[in-house]
C-alpha cells in the first residue's frame, strides 16, 4: 500500500501546483535508466525493479555458501545453458507486452532445430541455419496472422500450433535423434570462443539487446505497449494493432528458430521432443521478471533477470547438492509469488 | 425539505484529515449527514469529495479524525466493515454479473439455501419484499446484462439494501446516463430517501444536486467551504463556493460564423453504417457544428463511421472538395480527420502508460527516424502542447491514470492538436470533467474553429451544444431529424426534435419550424 500512495500523491501534488511543471527534473535520477524500464516514473521504477533484489540476494548467498559458484567458469556455463531460453523469453516479452501469449515456442524451437539438422546433413551449414530460422519465423508469422486476422485467442492458437509443430518435427525425424557428429563445423556456431566467451552467449547478448532496443526505443515497441494496454484506444489513435502484434509473434518465432539452432549446435544433435517443457520455462522467466500477463507492461531487462533468477536457483541446487526434487517445487512457488505480486500491485494502482 | 440542524446526524465525519504523500487531500473536514436525507458533496475534481466518500465507505482510513454512526465512533477498516455499519457505496463502474438475473445478482453470495441447494421461490419472495420496500419496479427474472444502466444501478442499490445498508453513497451515478435514465435514477434517489434511507450523492451536475439534495456540502482543495440547505443554494452560489470565485461565463464567445462563401472542409453524404441511416453532413472552414440527440440516437455511431472506426456500407466523403475513402482511424488521421472519442478510459487513453506516450500515440512517426523514437524531440513537443492545453503535468513519464478527469480530457485534445487536424470531432468532450476544466476545453474548441478547423461537437448536454455550435443537427434513430440555425437554436427545439417519437415525417417536425 505504502509505495502506491506515495506514487499517486506525487502525481497529484504536482498537478495541484500552479507553477508550470518543472518537467524533466524527475527524469534525471536514477540516471537515464528509463530505456530499461520503458519510461516509468521513479517510484514505479523501483517497484518494477523488484526482481533485481531477489536476484542479487540469491547471487550473494550462493557466492558465500558455495565455493565453485562465483567462478568465471560456472557463471559463463549458466549463461551458455540459458542462452536459448533467454533469447526466446526476450522475444516472448514482446508478445506478452502486446497483449498475447506464445505457447508454441518450445515446439517451434524443436522443429527449427530438427529442420536445420535435416537440411544441413545434405547441404551447406548456412542453408541449414537459414532453413531453421526461416521455419521458426514462418510458424511465428502464422501465429500472428491466426490470432489477429482470424481472431483466435492466442493462448489457444499457439497451443494448437505447438501440437502442429511438434507433429511436423516428429514426422521430419521419424522419432529419431538426428546426430550431427559428422558436421563438426556446425558446432562452431555456438561453441567458438570469442574474447574468452562462447559465441552462444554473444548471440544471446546481441539478440536480447536488439529486442530490448525494439521494445523500449522504437515506434513498434511503443505501439506494442499501447496495443497491450488498451487495444481499442490504440486502434482509434491510428496504431496498426494487428500489424505490431504480428511483428511480436514473428519475432518470437524467429527467436525460437535461433534458439533451436544454438542448442542443436551446442550438443550437435536435434530431436523432436527437445522442446517439451521449454514454453513453460520461457513463460516462467518472463513472468518472474515482472512482465504482466495482461499486457501493456513489462521490459526485456526484467525478463533477463527473471530467467537468470530461475537459472541461479537451479544452479544453486546443483552446487549445494540439495535433492533436485525440491527445485521444481521452489520454481512453482516463485512463479506464484511473482504473479501474486503483479496482481497485488495492480490492485494498488486503482 | 428540512435543514440538517433539525435532525439527528446519522453519520458524522468529524475533523477528518487525509494526506497522500505531500498533498493534503482533506484538511480537518467535518460533515454531519442527517438520517433519511439526501446529502450532496460538490467540488471540483481533486477537491476531496471522493476521498471523503471513500473514508465514509471504509475504502480509505483517515489520518486524523473519526467516523461516528449515530453518535458512536466506529472504525471502518474495509468496505465490509462499513457495510456492517449500514454504509454501502455504489461505484461508478458497476460490479454485476451480466449473465445472471436481477434477483440472482441482488442476492449473490447470500442466496437462500437448504444445505447446498438454492431455494428459488424463497429468493423471489425475498426479492419482491426488498423491491417493494425500496419502491423499485424491476423484473426479477430479467438478465442484468440486458438492462439499461439506470436499472443496473437499481440492482446494485438493491444488493446494498439486501445486506442491510441504510446509507448509500453514490459517486457520479448519472454521469453515464441518458436523459430519461437520469430521470429514472432521480426517482430512485427520491424513493430511497422517502423510505428512510440516507443518500450521499456526489455529482458534477449542479442542477441535479439542487433538485435532489436536502443538504449540500461544498469542498474546495480538501477544505470544507460550507454545508447548507440546498434551498439556500443556487447554481451560481455553488459554483462560486467550489471555485472560490465567480465563473464569468460558461461558454467563450463563438468565433464569427463562416460566411456562405466559406469553403466546405468536410462533406459526407448518404452515410449508412450500423446505427446510422443515410446521413449527410457538411462542415465549413472555421465552423462548429453541434450534433445533439439522445444517447443511442446514433450520434456517436455517425462520428465513428465518419472517422473510419466502423465500416460504412455506403456514402461518400469529401475533404476540401476531393472525394476520399476513409477505411480506418489511421486513414482518417492521415487525412487530418481527428476524433476525440466518447470514453477516454476505454477508447482514448492507455491508462497505465506514460503521459508522453499517450499524447504522441497518434503521430509518433513525426518524432521518429527509421523507427527509432527521438525522445528529446518528442518530450519538447509534448511539453509545448501541454502548455497550450493548460495541463500542468507532473513528470511526463508518469502514468496518465494519475491525471484528473479534466486533465486527461485535455491530454486527448493535446493528442488531437499534434495531428494538426483540418476536421475535429469531439464526442462528449466534457463528460466527467469539472467546472473549471470545462471552460478550458470550450476555449480549445473555439480556438480550433478560429484557426480554420471544421469542428463537430457531439454532446448530450443541450446547453453545451447550443453554447458552442454555429449550427445544430439533431440526430434521432440514426437520421438527421432537424437542422437548426440562428434563432431556431433553442433548447426547446432541440429537445422537441430529439424526442418526437410519434411524428416520423421530417417535413413536419417542429425542429424545422420557424418559432424560436
Amino acid at each position: 500500500m505504502q509505495p502506491m500512495t506515495e506514487q499517486r500523491s506525487r502525481v497529484r501534488k504536482v498537478v495541484a501546483q500552479p507553477t508550470p511543471a518543472t518537467a524533466g527534473a524527475p527524469a534525471q535520477w536514477p540516471p537515464r535508466l528509463s530505456w530499461l524500464s520503458g519510461g516509468a516514473p521513479l517510484v514505479a521504477r523501483w517497484r518494477r525493479a523488484g526482481i533485481l533484489f531477489p536476484l542479487v540476494l540469491l547471487f550473494v548467498v550462493l557466492s558465500v555458501s558455495s565455493g565453485p559458484f562465483f567462478t568465471k567458469n560456472n557463471l559463463l556455463n549458466i549463461l551458455d545453458q540459458q542462452s536459448a531460453t533467454l533469447i526466446m523469453a526476450a522475444a516472448g516479452t514482446l508478445v506478452l507486452v502486446g497483449g498475447g501469449i506464445d505457447l508454441s515456442v518450445g515446439a517451434n524451437y524443436a522443429l527449427s532445430g530438427v529442420v536445420a539438422a535435416q537440411v544441413l546433413q545434405h547441404n551447406s551449414i548456412g542453408l541449414g541455419v537459414a532453413a531453421g530460422v526461416g521455419v521458426g519465423l514462418l510458424v511465428g508469422l502464422a501465429n500472428g496472422v491466426i490470432t489477429t486476422f482470424f481472431r483466435i485467442n492466442s493462448l489457444i492458437a499457439t497451443l494448437a500450433m505447438s501440437f502442429i509443430a511438434s507433429g511436423i518435427a516428429s514426422r521430419v525425424t521419424n522419432g529419431n535423434l538426428l546426430v550431427l557428429t559428422g558436421k563438426p563445423d556446425f558446432a562452431k556456431i555456438a561453441r567458438t570462443d570469442f574474447l574468452t566467451v562462447r559465441t552462444s552467449i554473444w548471440i544471446m547478448v546481441v539478440c536480447v539487446l536488439l529486442l530490448g532496443l525494439v521494445l523500449s526505443r522504437t515506434t513498434t515497441g511503443r505501439y506494442l505497449y499501447a496495443a497491450g494496454g488498451n487495444a481499442e484506444a490504440a486502434r482509434l489513435a491510428g496504431v496498426r494493432v494487428k500489424g505490431v502484434r504480428i511483428v511480436a509473434f514473428a519475432a518470437s518465432g524467429a527467436a525460437a528458430g535461433i534458439a533451436g539452432i544454438i542448442d542443436a549446435s551446442r550438443v550437435l544433435s536435434a530431436q523432436a521432443s527437445s522442446g517439451n517443457q521449454l514454453a513453460f520455462t520461457v513463460l516462467a522467466g518472463i513472468v518472474v521478471g515482472g512482465t504482466s500477463i495482461l499486457g501493456g507492461d513489462g521490459a526485456i531487462w526484467r525478463t533477463a533477470a527473471g530467467v537468470l533468477f530461475i537459472a541461479l536457483v537451479g544452479n544453486g541446487y546443483d552446487l549445494l547438492g540439495v535433492n533436485p526434487l525440491y527445485e521444481q517445487i521452489t520454481l512453482g512457488v516463485i512463479l506464484l509469488l511473482a504473479v501474486g505480486v503483479d496482481a497485488w500491485s495492480r490492485t494498488q494502482r486503482t | 425539505m428540512t435543514t440538517t440542524a433539525g435532525r439527528e446526524p446519522h453519520v458524522t465525519l468529524l475533523n477528518i484529515s487525509k494526506r497522500f504523500g505531500g498533498v493534503q487531500a482533506l484538511d480537518d473536514v467535518t460533515v454531519r449527514i442527517a438520517a433519511g436525507s439526501v446529502h450532496a458533496l460538490v467540488g471540483e475534481n481533486g477537491a476531496g469529495k471522493s476521498t471523503l466518500s471513500k473514508i465514509c465507505a471504509g475504502v480509505l482510513a483517515p489520518d486524523a479524525g473519526s467516523v461516528l454512526i449515530d453518535g458512536v465512533p466506529v472504525t471502518l477498516r474495509s468496505p465490509r466493515d462499513a457495510l456492517l455499519h449500514g454504509i454501502a457505496s455504489i461505484a461508478q463502474e458497476l460490479a454485476l454479473v451480466p449473465h445472471l438475473s436481477v434477483e440472482q445478482n441482488v442476492f449473490l453470495g447470500s442466496e437462500p439455501v437448504v444445505g447446498a441447494f438454492l431455494r428459488p421461490r424463497a429468493l423471489r419472495k425475498a426479492f419482491n419484499t426488498l423491491a417493494a420496500e425500496a419502491g423499485f419496479d424491476l423484473d426479477p427474472a430479467a438478465l442484468v446484462g440486458g438492462l439499461r444502466t439506470a436499472d443496473q444501478q437499481k440492482v446494485e442499490i438493491l444488493r446494498a439494501l439486501s445486506r442491510g445498508a441504510s446509507t448509500i453513497i453514490m459517486d457520479e451515478p448519472t454521469a453515464a446516463l441518458s436523459g430519461p435514465d437520469t430521470e429514472r435514477l432521480h426517482a430512485v434517489i427520491t424513493d430511497l430517501a422517502r423510505t428512510g434511507h440516507t443518500v450521499v450523492l456526489i455529482s458534477h451536475f449542479l442542477s441535479e444536486v439542487l433538485q435532489l439534495a436536502d443538504t449540500v456540502t461544498i469542498l474546495r482543495d480538501g477544505k470544507h467551504v460550507r454545508t447548507a440547505s440546498a434551498q439556500a443554494e443556487t447554481n451560481a452560489s455553488l459554483i462560486e463556493g467550489m471555485l472560490g470565485r465567480t465563473l464569468d461565463s460558461v461558454f467563450p464567445d463563438k468565433p464569427p460564423a463562416p460566411g456562405p462563401d466559406a469553403p466546405t472542409v468536410f462533406a459526407a453524404s448518404g452515410v449508412t453504417a450500423p446505427g446510422v441511416n443515410d446521413v449527410s453532413i457538411d462542415v465549413r472552414v472555421g465552423e462548429i457544428v453541434g450534433l445533439a440527440g439522445l444517447v443511442g440516437a446514433g450520434r456517436t455511431e455517425l462520428a465513428r463511421a465518419l472517422t473510419g472506426a466502423v465500416a460504412t456500407s455506403s456514402g461518400d466523403v469529401r475533404l476540401h472538395g476531393k472525394k476520399v475513402a476513409i477505411r480506418s482511424p489511421r486513414h482518417a488521421l492521415r487525412r487530418g480527420v481527428v476524433m476525440i472519442p466518447e470514453s477516454r478510459k476505454e477508447q482514448g487513453l492507455v491508462l497505465q502508460r506514460a503521459i508522453v506516450e499517450n499524447i504522441t500515440l497518434a503521430n509518433l512517426d513525426t518524432y521518429s527516424r527509421s523507427g527509432l523514437v527521438a525522445r528529446r524531440r518528442e518530450q519538447t513537443a509534448v511539453r509545448r502542447v501541454l502548455e497550450r492545453v493548460q495541463v500542468k503535468a507532473p513528470a511526463l513519464s508518469a502514468p496518465i491514470a494519475g491525471l484528473s478527469g479534466g486533465n486527461q480530457q485535455k491530454a486527448l485534445f493535446a493528442r488531437a492538436l499534434l495531428c494538426s487536424p483540418s476536421v475535429l470531432l469531439a464526442d462528449e468532450p466534457t463528460r466527467g470533467v469539472d467546472v473549471g476544466s470545462r471552460r478550458a476545453i470550450y476555449d480549445l474548441i473555439v480556438e480550433q474553429a478560429r484557426a480554420g478547423v471544421g469542428v463537430i461537437v457531439i454532446s448530450s448536454d443541450v446547453e453545451e451544444v447550443l453554447g458552442l455550435a454555429h449550427r445544430v443537427l439533431v440526430i434521432r434513430g440514426g437520421r438527421v431529424a432537424a437542422e437548426l440555425t440562428g434563432d431556431q437554436m433553442t433548447e426547446e427545439n432541440v429537445l422537441h426534435a430529439a424526442f418526437a417519437e410519434v411524428n416520423n415525417d421530417p417535413s413536419q417536425e417542429p425542429g424545422g419550424a420557424t418559432d424560436d
